[in-house]
């Protein structure tokens, strides 16, 4: 491991060594402007100090040429800076396709973490290396982010909607976990570790109860029991009688609603429609789904999400 | 007035502004802004004493990765005390409250600022605002940290955050008085002969730091406002539950307090203008582009505030644009530096303790520039935001930039405004002490934050103790340093030498009156005929070692 | 204080049209800073309506159009009487200024006193954001229809899709933006009756009227600013 000394800490991620290469660059540009400066000021201090009996200075000349040349180097560098850092930044934060999804919510001051196959546990996550894994994050209370130096990758938590982080670990090992959110008093002590494994060891990691319960169910089929267990199956099953709009297929795809507009079936749209069914009717159905606002908390909604996706063979499992 | 009113007898003490009046009322109703400046500079002292004091705690507790010496609810209350104190009672008024006040309407040849009533006002409503804010700390603290995220500020803190949203919202009018002030009072009430062009570069980045508070302050202080009908009546404009949004109050205090920092920077830039010039017997290299460029920087700064928000969700486009413009304001802020270096260039260059600041203004602030440019950079904002790497970048920017633009002021005005010369021996010394704290201090969180350690961390990770240690070291430095210098400058108000009219054989109209000024700064108003920082020329009506004004008479 | 015409140039001007500019520009600075403190409700009002625009339209329908345009013609006329006053005391007409600066008082009176019957309505009808907030679209619906109101299909999508919680955001709103432009009505009133007691000492002139002027231009923002909050709140959401 890299220790704290060494100019760069321990790289885990695909993304470490891209974000790296623009860090060292901007320590060495960050140097040599220093230097510069440091070397103008004392070379003009000493060349130009003040001599007794020395004739008065002769004002500078009003002309700007040395202010444009100067302006013109650093256009085209910071326009470099730009395009490069805005490279990397669209690179690692849009999932690839294949992505294993694991659900994370926030609350003060734990993590809250679920595998696709169901295994949960807190403020430690257990991944496979060379694999990209997508995090599905939401919080229960307040705004809090999600951290992983090792992998120099983070994204803020919010109440109320999901944020995506995602990453392919390239070795096996032991990463902090920080929240670098302010979210309250204990905030210094929500993190963990993520803890990268081989993916045999991953699989082997899985089914392993470890002293860690393993959960009899998967976040799809948790979502089908409780789809199940609040009747949803009553109007949105075909052959239900058709008071609902059935769900194989919807997720991802666009939906007519009611007043005319269309929506895509995101996450954030499933999730108000299960919270606030009234706030989006689909075109020709009636207003008639119970608002599930209290009735379901943020891990169960992910889980009925994650299994309406799985009815359109949706990226998890 | 005419001349005669104050011709004294011979032997009478010279009268200036002040020993007129010498009862404590006669400084509270006091509607002279040398004296509005002095107050100002008093309440300043008090409020960075307690934010320093502050900081001297937590860093303590910061020696080691366990919790020793403080709870999490104190640690947190402490730094977010640091915070609102720092900023909002110390860096923001710091050069525009005292030295702007003492300083532009004799830099411009006026007798006073346009409004005198309301700017003795706006020390009082500061004064408002920071006793608020202090009861707030005093009745047992706030811990949502000076930025007031919501909804943890709204809904979930419960701590006194009414409080303190007041305080900060209280103290925001007093910006906005002191601004209006400045912008009417240059802009209608300089001297005959005094043209835009002429003007000294500290009132062209008064006047942008100006349009600055005017234009910013009040969105932070509605902002502040909804945060306290949210908590008080219970409405709920950024709660997540009604489908409000949280990240919306970012923007909206973005909007703010991105600009913020340049009205913690550019008056410091202005400072930085006129005592590069005077110690390099130099007019400023690029005039009309240093003039320009505070303008510039005003204007733009207030299109970029997205950059603190890469990581907030807010969208990869919107992002995009932020960083980009972002890198725009770093350009006119990098061809300063060049503008101020080749000042030096051919010049006749000397050491004085002012000059010792600029220098030091001019090496820190080019560091927190350069890392200015890591956190624009998207992907490696990513990494950065929110670690200890921010918190180096912005102390850079602000104490490094602001903190010793503040000092250079007020060293190099000192033997105006107090009439007095503080001991340069000390004064060297404690500046030395202070670059030298500042950088143990700060340096050692730049590789803290690139390897992970995150802000407002109680407790932290043990690999990162050994920079905590080297940070809390320098900060003991640093305070030495301050300390220093406030005995000095205190024993110089009883012991210092007196002070001639012009000291350092300056340029600028307010050398060319007495040192103290007197009442109405001027016996008879002046008449410009020349351009700013004429070091070609022979100074006006006070060559050095003449004596002041009042005693000649 | 003697009477002669300098008596009015404070110690600091150089002479009485300097001074006059200077409170002149001076206002208009701090009404710069004003555009920008509703600016920042503003930018809310219109991200939040952008977001759940059935909200907004039911969030309208329950405002009393003929109080909140009574109230704009209110104003309206109050704008003009303080031009009036304005005019009055720079042709030295005292007595009419103070007349109607009397009116303009009185008037903002109303706009008040209306105010606080259409904020009493809306705490009757639990629309006063917080706990007891409650609002039923479908019931406010049905009333429309009892009373004859031809309800369009928009409208009726509008009243099934809102969303209680956000029409309570609307509400929310609402009381800052009215409840702050209430606050700058009342601090208006406050500078009317201090310039009521300087006309009738006397103390304005042809030659010194700078803080009526100054307050006139205070006062018309305020009016411009409901000028705004009128359509915004109560119009661009009916049908
Ligand atoms: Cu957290
Ligand atoms: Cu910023």
């Amino acid at each position: 491991m890299n220790s704290v000394y060494s100019l760069l800490p321990e790289q885990a991620s695909t993304v470490a060594g891209q974000v790296d290469a623009i860090y060292l660059f901007l320590v060495a540009i960050s140097v040599f402007f220093t230097l510069l400066l440091a070397g103008l000021v004392l070379v003009f201090g000493i060349k130009y100090r003040r001599r007794e009996g020395a004739p008065a200075p002769e004002r500078p000349h009003e002309d700007s040429s040395l202010e444009l040349i100067g302006g013109g180097i650093l256009l085209v560098l910071v326009l470099v800076l730009f395009g490069w850092g805005a490279k990397v930044f669209f690179h690692s934060t849009r999932p690839p396709a294949d992505a294993m999804e694991i659900l994370v919510t926030g609350k003060q001051w734990m993590w809250k973490l679920q595998h696709p196959q169901g295994k949960r546990e807190i403020n430690t996550l257990h991944i496979p290396a060379g694999r990209p894994i997508q995090l599905t994050m939401t919080s229960e209370d307040v705004i809090h982010s999600f951290f992983i130096p090792a992998f120099r990758v983070k994204q803020d938590v919010l109440p109320g909607r999901y944020t995506r982080l995602w990453f392919e670990a390239t070795k096996p090992g032991k990463y902090r976990l920080f929240c670098t959110e302010y979210c309250g008093t204990e905030h210094s002590m929500m993190g963990g570790w993520v803890n990268v494994l081989t993916p045999a060891d991953y699989e082997r990691w899985l089914v392993d109860s470890g002293g860690a319960a393993v959960a009899s169910e998967t976040p799809v089929q948790a979502g089908e029991r409780l789809f199940t267990q609040l009747g949803c199956q009553t109007c949105h099953n075909p052959g239900s009688g058709q008071l609902g709009p059935h769900l194989a297929g919807v997720y991802g795809h666009t939906v007519k609603l009611a007043d005319g507009t269309e929506v895509v079936a995101d996450d954030e749209y499933l999730r108000e429609s299960i919270l606030n069914s009234q706030a989006k009717i689909v075109a020709g159905f009636q207003p008639v789904m119970p608002v599930f606002k209290g009735i379901v908390n943020e891990d169960q909604l992910l889980q009925l999400i994650a299994y309406i996706k799985s009815l359109s063979g949706g990226a998890s499992n | 007035m005419s001349a005669a009113d104050t011709q004294l007898a011979a032997g009478d003490p010279p009268k200036h502004y002040l020993n007129n009046g010498l009862t404590i009322r006669s400084w509270l109703l006091s509607v002279d802004h040398k004296r509005i400046a002095i107050l100002y500079l008093i309440s300043l002292t008090i409020f960075f004493l307690l934010g320093g004091a502050a900081a001297a705690l937590f860093r303590m507790d910061l020696v080691t990765p366990e919790a020793d010496v403080l709870q999490s609810e104190t640690y947190n209350k402490l730094f977010t005390m640091h915070g609102i104190v720092m900023i909002f009672f110390f860096l923001v008024p710091s050069i525009p409250a005292v030295m702007g006040n003492f300083l532009v309407p004799v830099m411009i040849g006026a007798k006073d600022v346009a409004f005198p009533r309301l700017n003795l006002l706006s020390w009082y409503v500061f004064m408002t605002g920071g006793l608020i804010a202090l009861g707030a700390i005093i009745m047992g603290g706030v811990d949502t940290g000076w930025t007031f995220y919501t909804p943890y500020s709204s809904m979930y803190a419960n701590s006194h955050v009414i409080l303190a949203v007041a305080g900060a919202f209280i103290a925001g009018f007093s910006s906005i008085m002191t601004g209006l002030n400045f912008i009417v009072t240059i802009q209608k009430m300089r001297a005959p002969g005094l043209t835009w062009f002429r003007l000294p570069l500290f009132i062209w980045a008064m006047y942008a730091t100006s349009l600055v508070v005017i234009l910013g302050t009040p969105v932070v202080a509605i902002t502040l406002v909804m945060i306290f009908v949210e908590r008080f009546f219970g409405f709920g404009i950024f709660d997540p539950a009604l489908g409000g949004d949280p990240v919306l109050f970012q923007h909206l205090f973005w909007f703010y307090s991105h600009p913020a920092v340049y009205i913690m920077i550019l008056p410091s830039m202005g400072v930085v203008s006129e005592i590069i010039s005077c110690f390099s017997r130099r007019r400023l290299y690029g005039y009309t582009f240093v003039a320009f460029s505070s303008l510039a920087i005003a204007v733009i700064g207030f299109f970029v505030w997205g950059h603190h928000m890469f990581v907030s969700s807010q969208s990869v486009y919107a992002g995009l644009v932020f960083s980009f413009l972002t890198f725009f304001v770093a350009i006119p802020t990098a061809i300063k530096m060049l503008n101020w270096v080749m000042t030096m260039y051919k010049g006749s260059v000397s050491f004085e303790t002012p000059m010792l600041y600029a220098y030091g203004f001019l090496g820190l602030f080019v560091i927190g520039g350069l890392t200015g440019l890591f956190l624009s950079t998207m992907a490696t904002d990513i990494h950065l935001h929110d670690t200890y790497f921010v918190v180096a970048h912005f102390h850079y920017v602000m104490v490094g930039g602001g903190v010793m633009g503040f000092l250079g002021a007020l060293h190099f005005w000192w033997p105006k405004i107090i009439g007095k010369l503080y001991p340069e021996g000390w004064a060297k010394f404690a500046a030395i002490v202070i670059f030298i704290g500042f950088n143990l201090t700060f340096m050692p969180q730049f590789q803290m934050g690139y390897h992970g350690m995150p802000r407002r961390y109680h407790t932290y990770a043990e690999e990162f103790q050994v920079f905590h240690v080297m940070s809390t070291a320098g900060a003991t430095v640093l305070g030495a340093g301050y300390l220093i210098m406030a005995a000095y400058l205190f024993w110089s108000l009883f012991k210092g030498k007196k002070a001639s009219a012009n000291p350092w054989d300056a340029r600028g109209l307010e050398w060319e009156t007495a040192s103290p000024p007197p009442t109405e700064n001027f016996l008879e108003t002046p008449k410009v005929t020349q351009d700013a920082y004429a070091y070609d020329m022979p100074s006006v009506t006070c060559p050095p070692g003449a004596k002041s004004e009042a005693e000649r008479v | 204080m003697s009477s002669h015409s300098n008596a009015h140039v404070a110690h600091h001007f150089e002479n009485a049209e300097q001074q006059r500019q200077s409170a002149q520009l001076g206002m208009w600075i701090f009404l710069v800073t004003e555009v920008m403190f509703f600016g920042g409700l503003f930018a809310a009002y219109t991200i939040y309506r952008s977001l759940y625009p059935e909200a907004w339209v039911v969030g309208s329908h329950l405002l009393s159009i003929k109080l909140g345009g009574f109230n704009t013609a209110v104003l309206l006329a109050s704008s003009l009487t303080m031009a009036m006053a304005v005019h009055a005391a720079q042709t030295d007409k005292q007595k009419a200024s103070a007349n109607w600066i009397i009116l303009t008082m009185l008037l903002g009176f109303v706009f008040l006193g209306v105010k606080v019957v259409e904020y009493a309505g809306k705490i009757d009808h639990h629309l006063v954001p917080g706990p007891h907030f409650f609002v039923d679209p479908m019931a406010e619906l049905a009333k429309l229809e009892a009373a004859g109101i031809q309800v369009g299909q928009h409208l009726r999508h509008a009243f099934e899709g809102a969303n209680p919680n956000h029409i309570q955001l609307f509400y929310s709103l609402y009381f800052a933006m009215t409840g702050m432009h209430a606050v700058h009505m009342i601090i208006g009133a406050g500078i009317m009756l201090w310039l009521l007691v300087n006309t009738r000492k006397g103390v304005y002139s042809s030659q010194y009227f700078n803080p009526v002027e100054v307050s006139g231009l205070y006062w018309h923002f305020v009016d411009i600013v409901w000028i705004f909050l009128f359509p915004m709140l109560y119009l661009i959401g009916r049908h």
